[in-house]
């Protein structure tokens, strides 16, 4: 497998290629196209790479591109990062979810070291850029990806590390591949996030399509030591297994860990045990099935008036509880391509056209749970229309409601022992915000 | 800095960066080494410079060291001498005590690639494979993977598969994991030996290290699980029980690798126990959440569960919600989502269903659109409770003139009247004011096609019809065929004269046809309504299960077993589910009892086309009785009776064929003697009964083109082995010594066996004939075509290029005669995309002779049978790479045209252009007459 970084603007290039009369190897081709590749297996030629970029570009012409694209029996698959390719090739039948998993780990790690990843920070950094494409993959296996633990010994400044990088740190092969040890804090705490997104779709007419929680739990550990933590939720099932009944429940309907908690154990007696891994980490996700309300009703009316103007009203309703306030609340409203001139109404908060989105954004800084807001905007629309259709995008709304859970999750505690036998205290912070969050509209 | 660098350093030419490179302080030695590597990496060619970089190979820099290991890796190949200077640093490096160093050192050794190097690298190998730190032994473990890709028997011969296989009880579970690999990887290039050995032992160790080993770790573990076959039920539950608990990852990768782990060892569980239904319940919540992942791997879910939906319906039946299409999706997804929701839509969800897909039929992405409004039809076709309301939304669809849609509502209109005639005709004065619309041959032919099948209720279906019939020579075929089928239909239906002339015309040769013999124009026409299945693109069930063991895979995103689209996987064999082990099971019930609403119960029955009978032949005789038998209309009926009796022949013929080689001419009918006589003759010499075909000779290098050197010659297949004959003609004014011949990479890896014997110095104006041996032991490479070889050819005086082709027969082996139930059950196991047919037109030859005459170049004739005054010949082929290609040869005893259709299991670009050359085998030598083959989509 070979992994490529293409940039676009460079690809308009024609790549020479000389030709070679060689029994082993028919074909040498050069190119300066390629940003930066590893050859790990050597049973694709790398040249084939060429091919990607015209097939890709042949897709995206017809409007229908596909995240895995072969040319004879090289298969070439895909992911885009800002204006970067990042492409695995093979000419086995790869384990596919793997390699897409392995590319993101890729923009992962070196966004890790980088902050951005780019042309730019690839071409800085092309010597590192080596290194850990070495580190990550050995013959198209990938091997370390955690990105705290390669810059234990993968440093952007070689020279004077040079003492640190003389030892491989245990942790790289330990059965605890995700902390070193030897960390120590002065005050040893954890804080915890309970973030809930809603996603919501709701058709044309009002009516709720689909919608359900999605929960992460994110730590923040500033813990010493190798200390063992676990935590406890209002998990329905728990709560059946153990016989107890009181206080609410939440049922969760399907739960995602941090490689870091030990999955039989929480399949067995649903208990969520782990060595966290330092600094702030996703340690779990979950999702919820249960119909939600949405938090935010958006009523609208969008008039399309031939030739001349749109009128557009729409209506927002916090359908949460009245003690609570949702922020930077932002409801986007499509508007056709060729509109002109905006005017705007609002009940509070302001509106803004952005023509190169085609919406109008209207924000409102803070937002009380039971109140009703109205926006009203008119576009002018010029006397010769636009031939193209235009599709019918939603209308989307973002928010976020702080000290708050939509699904009623709750940390019941969080245990942390160490051998060392310090105190420390879990922070825990709810906050509940808008996913996908989507309502058709008539036009 | 840096950047600076990277740009600079290519305009930076190489005399510089080779002083630099031989400077005495470090620290220009290190920034040149990087200049050097960013050239390479921009592409330059510095592999000059190698001596030079080699120099700095010894060094206590590890960033120096890597940057040099990286130039090695990449020019190694084309360097192999001085590659040998840098074994010497690699046996060093192998016994530094920085573990990071050896670990370097192991790494990088095996990845390059020259033969000459690797022999040196088995001592330091085996040293790092006992080392004592874990991290260069997970190292060691790849390496002994990359060094069997270089040299298998190497590995074989020093022992460092059994070191590899004691690395499986390692004590670090990241060593375990990356030994799991490497015999994965090992073994799939060797399918015969049993590397991983797996036993409940060994199957128990795994699952201990899945617990402990990095997310990837696990992914080959759970992948080398799954080609585990439990011994019974119980084993297998406990598999499963041990691998649930990976569907919590965060890591969507590891969530379907334990899917397909499930998936297969759930094959095993009676349906009866509990525990079953657990799993079932358990593997939903998870293959929800994948749709929450990034875009490309939702894709891979979507493929995947496309699968799952159709092994086991029951798992998804009540999520479909989550399958509905969001306005930011990209494409790919939302195609996938769309197919999805058809197969599970069912009488509960059908309202929301619709609702949807009209939602999706107004949007403007056309390739969307079009599936959205083919769903709506397909609704109808699932669930005819559903029916009415797909009609009138269909209508409604059509009202908005959008001409694609109303095209694509069209086509899928005439599916519905298929399904439920007499039913929805109120419809059809709407659908006939669209007629001018209709550009698209489709939706034209669907057109025709309904005006014809409910002529006698539209007033004007004559003025219709003719309104089609004026374009006809402009018309696709597809058109033109439901045309005539249509005018002649309603003649049999209506009888009465046409007063139009034209249409009268037109329908001339049909109502002949009628007049002399009605019955038989009545099945000719009337039984042609070609049936409708219940759901589209339905994966038939041997490749269903194939796929389901590759769960994750290219195979399960392509929907396509690996040899179809991986070039040389001779001789894998087809992953299977486990056959159910469980006593006390009654005979496959196919989910009985699981009929609560929702999704249909029966597994969904693919009714296939009446042009396959032997699809229907193999349906009959190897699947298992279903309990879901699809329902047959009467035109159907007489078909399968027939072919019942065709089965008895198709055996008892085969049997018969199966005991003698007899030439044709003994027990050929004597009726086409005449005709078989002059196609021996045509033969030339060379066609004898038993002889394969071998192409006249022809000019390859022209004289003028190689210094005075003529070459010319052919290929021929004598006793089992390929020869390459060649006449060499000196026209120059000097003796010519010294020859020798190679040839560049090509499709089957043909080399020279030997070298080419000319022994005496070739006089001027002298011709020697040499015949040539050669093997298919050489290096592999596609070319176009197929059959092409590139040869070079040196002598004394220069060295000479041309390309030559072989027939394509040269390749087939004699052994190619493949057993008639494993051809019955092989045919039935490709999928139809792999299938090319052919028209052989004008051959006036009769099976039998053409059996032998085929057999002559290694074409067996497997089985034979006749229906209907055609003779089916079912032949194999075998190639010397393994690859198989099975036919059907259908001769017309009436008409001298032969119908092949030839299934391979190679990709589909090969086995067409594997094709092309078959039918210019015919070309060249066996049938008269033939100037043209007929591809029939």
């Amino acid at each position: 497998m070979g992994i490529a970084g293409e940039q676009k603007q460079q690809m308009g290039r024609a790549s020479t290629f000389i030709y070679e009369w060689n029994f082993k190897n028919p074909f040498f081709f050069s190119s300066n196209e390629v940003l930066i590749c590893r050859n790990y297996k050597g049973d694709v030629d790398m040249s084939e790479i060429d091919h990607f970029l015209p097939l890709l570009t042949q897709q995206e012409e017809e409007g229908l591109t596909c995240p895995v694209i072969s040319h004879g029996n090289v298969h070439f698959m895909w992911i885009k990062h800002s204006n970067l390719y990042l492409v695995a090739t093979t000419n086995k039948n790869s384990n596919a979810s793997l390699v897409y998993s392995f590319l993101y780990k890729l923009v992962e790690v070196f966004t890790e070291y980088f902050k951005e990843l780019e042309e730019e920070s690839i071409q800085d950094n092309f010597v590192v850029v080596y290194e850990l494409l070495d580190e990550l993959m050995d013959f198209g296996f990938p091997q370390t990806t955690d990105s705290k633990i390669l810059q234990e010994y993968i440093t952007q400044e070689g020279n004077k590390l040079e003492v640190a990088k003389t030892k491989v740190p245990t942790t790289v092969t330990n059965a605890v591949s995700w902390r070193s040890e030897g960390i120590k804090y002065k005050k040893n705490e954890v804080f915890i996030d309970v973030i809930e997104s809603i996603n919501v779709l709701v058709n044309a007419n009002g009516n709720v399509m689909s919608s359900d929680i999605v929960g992460s739990i994110k730590l923040k550990t500033m813990l010493s030591g190798m200390p063992e933590l676990r935590l406890g939720l209002n998990d329905r099932v728990l709560f059946a297994l153990t016989g107890r009944d009181k206080g609410k429940t939440v049922a969760m309907e399907d739960v995602k860990f941090h490689q870091c908690v030990r999955l039989s154990r929480f399949e067995s007696d649903r208990t969520i045990s782990f060595i966290p891994p330092d600094g702030e980490s996703e340690l779990m996700s979950y999702r919820i099935n249960t119909h939600v309300k949405p938090l935010i009703w958006i009523e609208s009316v969008i008039e399309k008036f031939s030739h001349s103007r749109v009128e557009i009203m729409v209506k927002a309703k916090g359908q949460f509880k009245k003690q609570s306030v949702a922020n930077n609340v932002e409801v986007r409203v499509p508007v056709p391509s060729d509109a002109d001139s905006p005017k705007f109404k609002t009940s509070t908060g302001h509106a803004k056209y952005v023509p190169e989105k085609n919406l109008v954004v209207w924000t409102i800084k803070s937002f009380p749970g039971g109140k009703e807001f109205l926006m009203r905007a008119h576009f002018g629309l010029p006397s010769v229309e636009n031939d193209e259709a235009e599709g019918k995008p939603p209308i989307t709304v973002k928010f976020e409601i702080p000290y708050f859970t939509v699904s009623g999750i709750q940390v019941r505690y969080m245990k942390i022992i160490e051998k060392s036998g310090y105190q420390a205290l879990p922070w825990v912070r709810y906050i509940t915000q808008s996913g996908d969050y989507q309502l058709r509209t008539n036009t | 800095e840096t950047n600076k660098l990277y740009c600079t350093s290519v305009k930076c030419c190489i005399f510089e960066l080779k002083a630099e490179l031989n400077s005495d302080k470090k620290e220009k030695k290190k920034e040149a080494v990087k200049k050097v590597i960013a050239s390479m990496t921009v592409g330059k060619d510095v592999s000059a410079l190698f001596p030079d970089v080699v120099n700095c190979m010894q060094t206590d820099n590890l960033e120096l060291k890597k940057l040099v290991y990286l130039y090695l890796m990449n020019y190694a190949k084309s360097q192999p001498d001085m590659a040998i200077m840098a074994v010497n640093t690699f046996v060093k490096d192998c016994e530094d005590p920085n573990p990071l160093i050896r670990a370097l050192a192991v790494r990088t050794m095996g990845c390059i690639r020259v033969d000459k190097i690797t022999e040196y690298l088995c001592e330091p190998l085996r040293k790092c494979l006992k080392d004592e730190d874990p991290y260069v032994r997970k190292t060691a473990a790849v390496c002994v993977a990359k060094l069997h890709d270089i040299n298998a028997q190497l590995v074989e011969d020093q022992g460092f598969l059994d070191t590899l296989k004691d690395l499986i009880s390692d004590s670090n579970p990241m060593v375990v994991a990356n030994a799991v690999a490497a015999l994965s990887e090992i073994s799939e290039s060797h399918p015969n030996c049993n590397l991983l050995d797996l036993n409940p032992q060994s199957i128990n160790k795994l699952l201990t290290a899945l617990n402990e080993c990095t997310e990837w770790g696990q992914i080959f573990i759970l992948d080398c699980l799954a080609n585990y076959t439990p011994r019974d039920d119980r084993e297998s539950q406990s598999i499963c029980e041990r691998v649930t608990p990976r569907l919590s990852h965060a890591n969507s990768a590891v969530v379907l690798s334990a899917v397909k782990v499930l998936m297969k060892f759930m094959e095993m569980l009676p349906k009866d126990l509990d525990y079953y239904g657990t799993l079932l319940k358990k593997l939903a919540p998870p293959l929800v959440t994948l749709l929450s992942a990034e875009p490309e791997l939702q894709y891979v879910a979507l493929r995947n569960i496309n699968l799952i939906v159709q092994k086991r319906p029951e798992i998804l039946k009540h999520e479909m919600k989550v399958f509905f299409v969001k306005y930011n999706d990209p494409i790919y997804v939302k195609l996938e989502k769309l197919d999805i929701m058809i197969r599970l839509a069912s009488q509960a969800n059908i309202a929301q269903v619709l609702a949807e897909l009209k939602e999706y039929a107004t949007e403007v992405d056309v390739d969307f659109v079009r599936k959205a409004v083919r769903a709506i039809g397909r609704c109808a076709i699932k669930v005819e409770q559903s029916a009415e309301r797909c009609v009138s939304t269909l209508l409604d669809l059509i009202q908005t003139k959008v001409n694609y849609v109303v095209q694509e509502a069209i086509v899928v209109i005439k599916d519905i009247f298929r399904k439920y005639p007499n039913k929805y005709e109120s419809v059809i004065a709407t659908l006939c004011e669209n007629l001018d619309s209709l550009d698209e041959p489709e939706a034209r032919a669907a057109m025709i096609w309904i005006v014809g099948e409910y002529a006698e209720r539209i007033d004007n279906a004559d003025e219709l019809l003719e309104s089609f019939l004026e374009g006809f020579h402009d018309e696709s075929t597809q058109v033109t065929t439901q045309q005539n089928t249509q005018v002649l239909h309603k003649h049999t239906q209506n009888t009465p004269d046409s007063d139009n002339p034209d249409l009268r015309d037109r329908g001339y040769i049909y109502w002949r046809l009628l007049s002399t013999d009605p019955v038989a124009a009545k099945e000719v026409v009337l039984a042609e309504k070609p049936l409708i299945s219940e759901e589209t693109d339905l994966i038939e069930p041997t490749l269903l299960e194939e796929l389901i063991c590759h769960i994750g895979s290219l195979a399960s995103v392509y929907h396509k077993p690996p040899n179809a689209f991986v070039e040389g996987s001779r001789g894998v064999q087809h992953k299977r589910l486990p056959a159910r082990t469980a006593s006390g099971e009654s005979a496959e019930s196919p989910d009985a009892g699981q009929s609560v609403g929702g999704v249909s119960d029966a597994p969904p029955a693919v009714i296939p086309s009446q042009g396959d009978l032997l699809g229907d032949l193999l349906n009959l005789d190897l699947a298992p009785p279903s309990a879901s038998v699809p329902v047959v209309p009467a035109s159907m009926q007489m078909g399968v009776d027939l072919l019942g009796g065709g089965l008895d022949s198709l055996i008892a013929v085969g049997l018969a064929g199966g005991t003698g080689g007899m030439p044709a001419g003994l027990g050929g009918t004597p009726a086409m003697g005449g005709g078989l006589g002059d196609l021996f003759d045509l033969g030339g010499g060379v066609g004898m009964a038993t002889g394969s075909y071998v192409p006249p000779k022809a000019v390859w290098l022209p004289a003028m083109k190689a210094k005075g050197l003529e070459i010319s010659g052919t290929f021929a297949r004598r006793g089992g082995g390929i020869h390459m004959d060649l006449s060499l003609t000196n026209n120059a004014m000097s003796i010519m010594t010294d020859f020798a011949i190679q040839f560049n990479r090509n499709s089957f890896g043909l080399a020279p066996a030997g070298p080419l014997q000319v022994l005496t110095p070739l006089a001027q104006n002298q011709t020697i004939d040499v015949s040539l041996p050669l093997n298919t032991n050489g290096p592999i490479m596609k070319m176009e075509p197929l059959n092409n070889l590139q040869v070079a050819v040196k002598n004394n005086i220069d060295v000479f290029y041309f390309s030559c082709q072989y027939p394509i027969s040269l390749l087939f082996v004699e052994d190619g005669k493949m057993d008639r139930q494993v051809f019955l059950a092989t045919w039935k196991d490709i999928p139809s995309e792999n299938e090319t047919q052919y028209q052989i037109k004008d051959f006036h030859l009769n099976s039998d002779a053409a059996s032998t005459k085929l057999q002559g170049s290694n074409v067996f004739t497997v089985a034979k049978r006749t229906v209907d005054a055609q003779d089916l010949l079912y032949q194999s082929i075998k190639l010397t790479n393994g690859i198989w290609a099975l036919a059907e040869l259908r001769i017309q005893s009436i008409t001298p045209n032969y119908m092949t259709r030839l299934r391979t299991r190679a990709s589909l670009s090969l086995s067409a252009s594997l094709w092309v050359q078959f039918a210019m085998l015919y070309d060249c030598g066996f049938l008269e007459g033939l100037d043209h083959f007929v591809v029939f989509p």
